[in-house]
């Protein structure tokens, strides 16, 4: 077992920041690559999904680096478990926007104009259960007190997700689109809602190691 | 032989270390949150401090509870308190050495007629159970306090584990230095009054009085059990403590290094005399106990949900038990040694008198005895001379029959 000194504790504390940053960073690439493939710039849609890669990239990157300095040191023996499946799961909330975008790009779903709107509000209802999940977790290494703060609103977008997907998926399927395309663009409603459902997965682990960091 | 007898005082050091590092370290060290070989090096050095500058004061009380004034006496007594840990331990019943060691002596005040103090019999006792209760009231404080101050801070969850980490080896220190200074009295007390080691100045910078070389040897001792045992108990046995959170553990061990240190500080004794204020006995109490103590305090600021009530009744059966065991193995240990071995267990008073003499002569004027080629006899070594040749056998109670 290495020892941990003052200055090495700073570089993974600014590690750890950085990932959380990068997840948060993720969420706004996520709902802006939506929003320019809803608007057809194609280019700047393209330019969103090589963004989104790289922040995703670097997520992985300091993961590791994270978990490898908390199992060198012996960080945290309490709550490390707690930690490292955060992070972890934390991971699979930017895989799975990096994911969906790429979806875009590969299928290319033909969606009507007048969806537009809802596909937006269910990426910005999503990028914002992302965003207070980030606020949470960052609330979790500086100010734990403040964690149940955030956590409600990763619920609250979570539940609003449920409600816009569920709107837009019945609106698909009462058109006259074809079944083909309507299941198609169900999908697509379905991979951004997952998004959220993702975040509310964090959020219960992390209320669970809350109340273990409680002191 | 004197340094023979004295083997029995390394081998309860090097108990207390191997068992008592764990009430200190042993979170730090089984969570990984301290290496051992850190804590190891801080608990044997702090432990031999505590020792050697702070273990005057318990050792006084164990002296008016009964001056053991015989080399064979003094093994016996340490031997017995050693012996009755140890029994107690493979039996898995609660045991403290300062218990043991109380009914070591209270066995040789009854085998050689000394009259038993019960005034500080009575002060001894009652500070096991004050040391208990003011453990877990110190916790329950410190507790309160401390996530107080917490839920205010913002300290980031890494730079908290660093001061956590810096904290349990610094309290650690501090509990190593205090079980030292309380618990080293168990270990070499019974030797004091007739410690065989002569003042020696260190480097024109100190002196180091014979009594506290005793106490340096038994604090070696207890480094030694430390260094060699102490891993495996706490790998074992800490696993108990494990189940606090590190800073839950940090604030059990400063209000147990607390209790420790108040019941040997005779600075702290002295302010309070100074200011007219009572004073806490300087008695040597059970380590082990006051970790209970704490865990106590913290479990009732937690609504008593882990409180197992059943450990303070364990607890209050090892009182009970462990200074009868040993006072009964003293007893009989010290008939053994004395009619079968024909050892002095015990001096009469004139004879103490005489070799206390005898001693100051040697001390004072060493030139006037060390004649080349004579053998010199010390005066505990020539009363036994005399004893044994004389015939006799002597009976618990000063009795003499030939």
């Amino acid at each position: 077992m290495s020892i941990m000194n003052f200055n090495k504790s700073k570089v993974l504390q600014s590690q750890i920041d950085e990932f959380l940053d990068t997840v948060s960073r993720g969420s706004i690439i996520f709902r802006l690559g939506i929003k320019e493939y809803l608007d057809g710039q194609a280019a700047r849609f393209e330019n969103a999904i090589v963004e989104i890669s790289k922040l995703e990239n670097r997520a992985d990157e300091l993961r590791r680096a994270v978990e490898k300095q908390l199992y060198t040191y012996s960080l945290i023996p309490d709550i490390r478990g707690d930690v490292l499946g955060l992070l972890e799961n934390m991971d699979t909330v930017i895989n799975a926007e990096k994911k969906t975008l790429i979806q875009f790009s590969v299928e290319n779903p033909d969606i009507p104009a007048e969806y537009n709107r809802e596909y937006l509000a269910l990426a910005e209802v999503c990028m914002s259960a992302a965003e207070a999940l980030v606020s949470a977790v960052r609330a979790f290494f500086h100010d734990f007190n403040m964690v149940g703060d955030h956590l409600h609103k990763v619920y609250f977008f979570e539940k609003e997700a449920d409600k816009i997907s569920d709107l837009l998926k019945r609106s698909i399927f009462h058109s006259g689109l074809e079944l083909s395309r309507k299941i198609h663009l169900r999908y697509f409603a379905l991979h951004i809602e997952d998004i959220s459902d993702h975040a509310e997965d964090v959020a219960d682990r992390l209320s669970i190691s809350t109340i273990k960091r409680n002191f | 032989m004197i340094y023979f007898f004295l083997l029995s005082a390394v081998f309860l050091g090097w108990s207390l270390g191997a068992n008592h590092t764990a009430n200190v370290f042993g979170t730090a060290v089984a969570s990984k949150m301290v290496r051992f070989r850190t804590a190891a090096f801080v608990c044997s050095l702090f432990v031999v401090l505590g020792a050697v500058f702070g273990g005057a004061g318990t050792a006084a009380t164990l002296r008016s509870l009964g001056a053991v004034n015989a080399m064979a006496g003094a093994f016996m007594v340490t031997a017995a308190a050693g012996l009755s840990v140890y029994w107690m331990t493979k039996l898995k019943l609660p045991v403290s050495t300062s218990q043991a060691i109380i009914g070591a002596i209270l066995g040789w005040n009854l085998f050689s007629g000394s009259a038993t103090d019960f005034h500080s019999l009575a002060r001894i006792v009652l500070s096991w159970g004050a040391a208990i209760v003011l453990t877990a009231a110190f916790a329950a404080v410190l507790y309160v306090l401390i996530r107080a101050a917490l839920k205010k801070s913002r300290v980031h969850l890494i730079k908290f584990d660093f001061y956590t980490r810096a904290g349990l080896i610094i309290v650690g220190a501090f509990g190593a230095y205090s079980l030292g200074a309380n618990n080293i009295s168990n270990v070499v007390g019974a030797f004091v009054p007739i410690t065989p080691f002569r003042d020696i100045g260190v480097a024109g910078l100190f002196t180091l009085s014979g009594v506290q070389q005793l106490f340096l040897l038994g604090g070696l001792a207890i480094a030694l059990g430390v260094y060699t045992y102490s891993d495996r108990v706490i790998q074992t046995v800490g696993s108990d403590l494990l189940k606090l959170s590190p800073l839950a553990a940090l604030v059990v061990v400063l209000a147990e290094a607390l209790v420790l240190f108040l019941f040997s500080s005779r600075g702290l004794e002295s302010w309070l005399m100074a200011r007219g204020l009572p004073t806490i006995p300087l008695v040597p109490v059970s380590s082990s106990q006051a970790v209970i103590g704490g865990i106590l305090g913290i479990g009732i600021i937690r609504r008593g949900r882990e409180i197992r009530f059943k450990v303070l009744g364990d607890v209050a059966l090892g009182w009970l038990v462990a200074p009868i065991l040993a006072g009964l193995i003293t007893f009989f240990g010290l008939f053994v040694l004395q009619n079968v071995f024909g050892l002095e267990v015990y001096r009469r008073p004139a004879a103490a008198a005489a070799g206390g003499a005898a001693r100051m002569t040697v001390t004072e004027a060493p030139q006037t005895t060390a004649i080349p080629g004579s053998i010199a006899i010390s005066a505990t070594e020539r009363s036994a001379f005399f004893w044994v040749s004389s015939g006799s056998v002597s009976l618990p109670g000063g009795h003499t029959r030939n």
